[in-house]
């Protein structure tokens, strides 16, 4: 129990995707403009990274692994997500219109989204149990869900200050991040896994 | 898009490292511009391997072009691309055990960048084998720049030393190769790159959408 705990604090803190291993860059500076989008974007996000990963871990240590296919891992993890969230995308258009309406451009990014692959690579080449990987996925996504919300924030004030020219838009997002990023590097340290 | 002629191959070649290089124009595919850049070397290999993947697979999809259905294009596109990162990821495994345990990882999500992809269906998916070829080169190429001048600066001021090779003794701002100082050299290279296109080009400086 407490090692799981510390997964999700490892996750989402002291490891988190994007202030530390730099990762879904495009995601992260893509919604972020609005305080809206970000919150949507980090709950479509969470939800699709606890699946993920645990349907990533099925196909990797009861299939792949049992035969010696490790090498194609890249192919089959992006394929699964890929055809999962196809999936959620028709069944969500059905069943709920209205959060479709909220959250399918979501989905549709998602896949493009480097963090949601490297999950269940990371999970793959960390040995982790069923359980672990579920919780990883799950930190990971809450890290994630973090950062937007911190950054939407600032960048709706942004909006109003009074940036040098060559600056505006995503160079100053760039520096911005890079402040919040010192501010994470305080949490190393915190846990060593 | 901007209107590179058909048959100039030297025009898309400039295209993908000018017009619309992939980092610093577009603003497309920027983990690994952040995550493998502190040093020289990481960061051209990390280039090379971008430089691979994306010609390989222009070429590859300029082929089966006329064989898949639009409608399962993208799936299509992925696959093609994921398996040529797959043998980049075995090539680079094979070459250098310890520098695929440092970018490995970055190396496999080359699978999800927007950038191989976008021009796999915006360019290749139209054009024929040739042109495409042209395409990626210049594509992968402008990629590889962008990678080795942020690493340029970062191993350079980080550490003071330029593939691995110590040229001074003391660490001049060490911040530059620790993960925040990435984010720092990125948006100061693409502040300064829009205000020569503002100063001297007379463009508007405005770095891609971010995304």
């Amino acid at each position: 129990m407490v090692k799981l705990f510390e997964l999700i604090v490892a996750a989402s803190l002291v490891n988190n995707f994007v202030f530390t291993r730099y990762l879904g860059l495009c995601i992260f500076f893509g919604v972020t403009k609005k305080m809206d989008t970000a919150i949507g974007m980090s709950m479509t996000f969470t939800a699709v990274m606890v699946i993920s990963a645990a349907l990533n871990w099925v196909a990797y240590n009861m299939v792949m692994v049992p035969f010696h296919l490790e090498f194609l891992k890249i192919l089959v993890f992006i394929a699964i997500i890929a055809g999962f969230v196809q999936a959620a995308d028709t069944m969500m258009r059905k069943v709920s219109p209205g959060l479709y309406y909220k959250l399918g451009i979501y989905l549709a990014l998602i896949v493009t989204n480097c963090i949601i692959l490297a999950v269940p690579l990371i999970s793959a080449d960390s040995n982790y149990t069923f359980i672990e990987s579920l919780v990883f996925g799950l930190g990971s996504g809450l890290g994630f869900s973090l950062a937007l919300i911190i950054m939407a924030s600032i960048r709706e004030k942004l909006e109003l200050a009074d940036v040098p020219k060559p600056f505006r838009g995503l160079p100053i997002s760039f520096v911005l991040t890079g402040l919040i990023a010192l501010a994470f590097i305080g949490f190393s340290g915190l846990i060593t896994l | 898009m901007s209107a590179a002629g058909k048959t100039s191959y030297i025009g898309l070649l400039k295209n993908g490292i000018f017009g619309e290089n992939p980092v610093f124009r577009v603003a497309l595919s920027l983990c690994p511009s952040v995550a493998v850049t502190n040093s020289l070397k990481s960061g051209f290999l990390m280039g090379i391997g971008v430089f691979f993947v994306q010609t390989m697979a222009n070429i590859s999809v300029s082929f089966v072009r006329k064989f898949i259905h639009s409608r399962i294009r993208l799936p299509a596109y992925i696959l093609i691309i994921g398996t040529w990162v797959t043998v980049a990821n075995l090539l680079l495994e094979a070459y250098s055990y310890s520098l695929y345990k440092q970018i490995g990882l970055y190396l496999q999500l080359i699978v999800a960048f927007a950038i191989i992809l976008s021009r796999a269906e915006l360019f290749a998916s139209k054009n024929k084998v040739v042109p495409s070829l042209f395409d990626g080169l210049g594509m992968g190429i402008g990629f590889l720049i962008a990678l080795v001048v942020i690493s340029f600066f970062r191993e350079l001021i980080g550490k003071g030393a330029l593939w691995d090779y110590q040229l001074v003794s003391t660490k001049p701002i060490l911040l530059f190769v620790l993960p925040a100082g990435g984010f720092f050299a990125v948006g100061l290279l693409m502040g300064f790159f829009n205000w020569i296109d503002i100063r001297f080009f007379g463009g508007h400086g405005a770095s891609g959408g971010g995304h």
